[in-house]
C-alpha cells in the first residue's frame, strides 16, 4: 500500500526526521490559509500516488497567498497520470544548496534492509542506478543488530557530505530506519533530502510503501489507503480477499494461484488472444470468493470469453464449481465460458458443473482451454 | 533417491487441528506419509485425523515424543513466524512453511535465525515437497504425480502442478517436486535447489519453473552455467504481465524495469537453458531428453 508524500513525512516526522512546516489543503482557499500561516514563499504540491508530479506541472512554487491560492485552484482540477487531484501539500519552501537521497528498501538477494544514499537527490533512483551507479553507496542492515553508525558515517562519507553534517545525517538515517521498522515498509525514501543554505537537513520529499501482508498490526494505516487511487473493481477485489489486476484484453481469466494465473494469461497471448484481467481466487477459496471474482469479470464490457482455469490443490475443485454454480444464480452469463478443472476433488467438480444447466465448455489441458476460450472470443 | 523428503521422512504438523491443517494432513497420510505428530498450542494431548496422529502443546514435546524430523507448517500468517522458529529452535533440519501472507520484516529476522541454527525452510508461501512414491510435504495433490528421474523446482504452487500434471501425463516421472514460494524472502531458494538435484544420483535432468520479480531466475542462470552438469529446461511466467502493479505474489512485480519475464528469459537463453513458451511445452522438451 502506497503512502501519500504528506502522510510518509509525517511519519518520518514521529521518527525525527526534520520536514518542512506544512498543511494539507483540498480547497483553494484553505491552500490561501496556510500559506499565509506560514508565511513567505510555499511550495504548492499535489498528492496523488504517482511519480513525476513536477513533470506534469503538480508541483509550483507560490511566492505569496494569493498566488499559492490560484496554484491550487489549478492543481486541485488537474488529473496526474489518470488521477484526480483531490489535496494539495502546502510546504514552507526551502532554501535548497543541494538535494541529496536517501532511501531503504528490502533487499532479496541480501535477505536483509537496504539502505542507499546518493549525491544526486531529486532524481529517480532507479534513473542514477543507470546512468551514473557510482553515485548511489549502500549498506545492508543486520535485522537483530539494527542501523549501526559506522554505516550511517560510511553513507554520508561516501555521498561526500562534509564532516560537520555527518551527526545531523546519521540522525536522519537513523530516522528513517525506525519508522521503515515501525510500519512495516518494504520501502521509505526521502527523495530529496535537501541541504539548505545554511547547513540544514530537511525531508523535502518522502515516500512509503507498507507492506500489505502487515497491515493487520497497524489498523491506523490501513485506514490511510487512498481508496480512490484504486480502480473501483481493484477495490472491490481486495475487500474480498481476491487479487486481481485489470488488464486490456477481451478474454476473462479466473484462475487459482499467481504463477498459474500469469502463465494462463500469457497462453492466451500465445494461442492469439488476449487476457482481460489477472484475477487470482487464492489458496482455499470458498464458493462465496469465487462467486465475487466472477461477477467482476463478469462486469467488465470488453469481456467476450471467460476461462476457468483451476488446479486444485488446497482449494478444492467442488467448491470452486459451487462458486461458479452460485455466481450464475446472480449474475447470468452473456458470454461463452470455458472451465477447466484438475486436482483435488476434481471429480465431485467436474460433475456438478456437468450436472448443471449452464452451457459450459470444458476442457483437458490448459493448452486447448486457451485455444477454446479464445476461438469463443472470436 | 528423491531430495529433502522420502520414505524415512517422520512428519511433525503444526496447525494440525485447523480446517486446512488436518484436511492436508489426512491427505498426506493417505499418500502413505509418515505423519507422527501434530502440534497445536492449548490442544495437546487430544488425537488428530481420526485417531491416527497424536496433538501436542509444543513442537519440542512432539519431537522427544515421536522422533519427528521434518515439520509442515499450516498456521495463520501472523503466527507462522513464531511457528517456524519454535520448530527451528526445536532442532528440526527441515522446515516447510506453507501459510501465505507473512510479513516481510519478519521473514527477515526469521531467516536470520535459521541461518544461526542451521536449520533448512522451504517456502514461505509455498505448496510444499512431493516426493512421488515416497512422501508429500505439503498441498501438492498426490495423484498428479508418479516416480521418476525429473527434478522439479518452481517459484509457483498451481503452476507447479500444471507442469507436474503435463509431465506425467506423458509418463515422464519426478525424483522430487519443489515449491519454493512466491514471497520476496524466502528459506530455499533455485540455487540451493539445483544443488540438492545436481548431487541426487537420480535426478537426471530438472525443471525450472520462475516468474517475474527479484533476480533469482537471473541468479540461477549463472548458477546452472558454472555448476549444473544436468540439462535444465525453464519456464518464466509473467510475460503479460504490466510493470509497477503486483501479480498476486508479494514477490511479483517488476520495479523499476528490473524483474521482467524478457530479462530471465535472455538470462536462461544465454547459458542454454531450454525456455517454454507454456506449461505444457516444457513436458515437450524434457521429453526429448528421456
Amino acid at each position: 500500500m502506497k503512502l501519500h508524500e504528506y502522510q510518509s513525512k509525517r511519519l518520518f516526522a514521529k521518527h525525527g526526521v526534520p520536514i518542512p512546516a506544512g498543511e494539507i489543503a483540498a480547497t483553494p482557499e484553505k491552500a490561501r490559509d496556510v500559506a499565509r500561516e506560514l508565511g513567505g514563499p510555499v511550495v504548492v504540491k499535489s498528492q496523488v500516488l504517482v511519480g513525476g508530479r513536477g513533470k506534469a506541472g503538480g508541483i509550483k512554487v507560490a511566492q505569496d497567498p494569493v498566488e499559492a491560492k490560484s496554484h491550487a485552484r489549478e492543481i486541485l482540477g488537474m488529473r496526474i497520470k489518470d488521477l484526480p487531484v483531490r489535496k494539495v501539500l502546502i510546504d514552507q519552501a526551502a532554501d535548497i544548496a543541494k538535494e541529496i537521497y536517501l532511501g531503504i528498501v528490502v533487499d532479496r538477494a541480501a535477505r536483509r534492509p537496504a539502505m542507499m544514499a546518493s549525491s544526486e537527490g531529486g532524481v529517480e533512483i532507479e534513473e542514477v542506478a543507470r546512468v551514473n551507479p557510482d553515485a548511489i553507496k549502500s549498506i545492508t542492515i543486520d535485522p537483530f543488530l539494527g542501523l549501526r553508525g559506522y554505516q550511517t558515517l560510511q553513507l554520508a562519507k561516501g555521498i561526500g557530505l562534509p564532516n560537520h553534517q555527518f551527526s545531523s545525517f546519521g540522525r536522519i538515517a537513523q530516522g528513517l530506519f525506525s519508522a521503515f521498522s515501525a510500519y512495516d515498509a518494504s520501502l521509505a525514501e526521502i527523495n530529496p533530502l535537501v541541504v539548505t543554505s545554511a547547513g540544514d537537513l530537511l525531508a523535502v520529499d518522502g515516500k512509503m510503501v507498507i507492506d500489505d501482508n502487515a497491515l493487520f498490526r497497524h489498523p491506523d494505516l490501513a485506514e490511510m489507503r487512498d481508496v480512490e487511487a484504486e480502480a473501483p473493481a481493484e477495490r472491490e477485489a481486495r475487500r474480498a480477499g481476491l487479487s486481481y489486476v485489470k488488464l486490456d484484453g477481451t478474454i476473462g481469466c479466473m484462475v487459482n494461484g499467481a504463477g498459474l494465473a500469469m502463465a494462463t494469461m500469457d497462453i492466451i497471448k500465445h494461442c492469439g488472444g488476449s487476457p482481460a484481467n489477472f484475477l487470482d481466487i487464492g489458496g482455499g477459496a470458498q464458493a462465496e470468493r469465487v462467486a465475487t471474482a466472477l461477477q467482476l469479470i463478469l462486469g467488465d464490457e470488453s469481456v467476450e470469453a471467460v476461462l476457468f482455469n483451476i488446479f486444485g490443490g488446497i482449494t478444492r475443485c467442488d467448491e470452486v464449481a459451487r462458486g461458479i454454480l452460485d455466481a450464475f444464480e446472480q449474475v447470468k452469463p452473456t458470454v461463452p465460458l470455458v472451465a477447466r478443472l484438475v486436482g483435488t476433488n476434481e471429480q465431485e467438480g467436474r460433475a456438478m458443473l456437468d450436472a448443471a444447466d449452464y452451457d459450459l465448455i470444458t476442457a483437458d489441458t490448459l493448452a486447448e482451454a486457451a485455444q477454446m476460450a479464445v476461438s469463443a472470443a472470436e | 533417491m528423491a531430495i529433502l523428503v522420502d520414505k524415512e521422512t517422520r512428519l511433525l504438523v503444526q496447525g494440525i487441528t485447523g480446517r486446512e491443517g488436518e484436511f492436508h494432513s489426512q491427505e498426506m497420510i493417505d499418500y502413505g506419509t509418515q505423519v507422527v505428530a501434530g502440534v497445536t498450542p492449548g490442544k495437546g494431548g487430544q488425537l488428530a485425523c481420526d485417531g491416527q496422529v497424536p496433538v501436542y502443546d509444543t513442537v519440542a514435546e512432539a519431537v522427544a515424543e515421536t522422533g519427528a524430523n521434518v515439520s509442515v507448517i499450516y498456521v495463520p500468517a501472523r503466527f507462522a513466524p513464531d511457528a517456524i522458529i519454535e520448530a527451528a529452535d526445536a532442532g528440526l533440519p527441515l522446515v516447510v512453511c506453507i501459510t501465505e501472507g507473512i510479513p516481510v520484516l519478519d521473514m527477515i529476522e526469521v531467516r536470520a535465525f535459521l541461518d544461526e541454527v542451521g536449520s533448512r525452510l522451504v517456502g514461505p508461501n509455498c505448496p510444499g515437497l512431493l516426493s512421488p512414491g515416497q512422501a508429500k510435504v505439503g498441498i501438492m495433490p498426490g495423484h498428479i504425480a508418479t516416480p521418476g528421474s525429473v527434478g522439479v523446482v518452481s517459484r509457483s504452487g498451481t503452476l507447479t502442478y500444471e507442469v507436474v500434471y503435463a509431465l506425467t501425463s506423458r509418463g515422464i516421472g519426478q525424483t522430487t517436486c519443489v515449491g519454493i514460494g512466491g514471497d520476496p524472502i524466502i528459506g530455499t531458494n533455485f540455487i540451493d535447489t539445483l544443488e540438492l538435484f545436481e548431487d541426487d544420483p537420480e535426478t537426471e535432468q530438472v525443471v525450472l519453473i520462475g516468474e517475474i520479480g527479484g533476480t533469482a531466475e537471473e541468479r540461477a542462470a549463472e548458477f546452472i552455467d558454472e555448476r549444473m552438469t544436468k540439462p535444465v529446461t525453464a519456464f518464466v511466467a509473467g510475460r503479460t504481465a504490466p510493470a509497477g502493479k503486483r501479480m498476486g505474489h508479494a514477490g511479483a512485480i517488476i520495479q523499476g524495469g528490473t524483474g521482467t519475464a524478457a530479462d530471465k528469459i535472455a538470462a536462461f537463453e544465454a547459458v542454454g537453458v531450454s525456455v517454454a513458451q507454456h506449461p505444457e511445452q516444457i513436458a515437450d522438451y524434457v521429453q526429448q531428453r528421456v
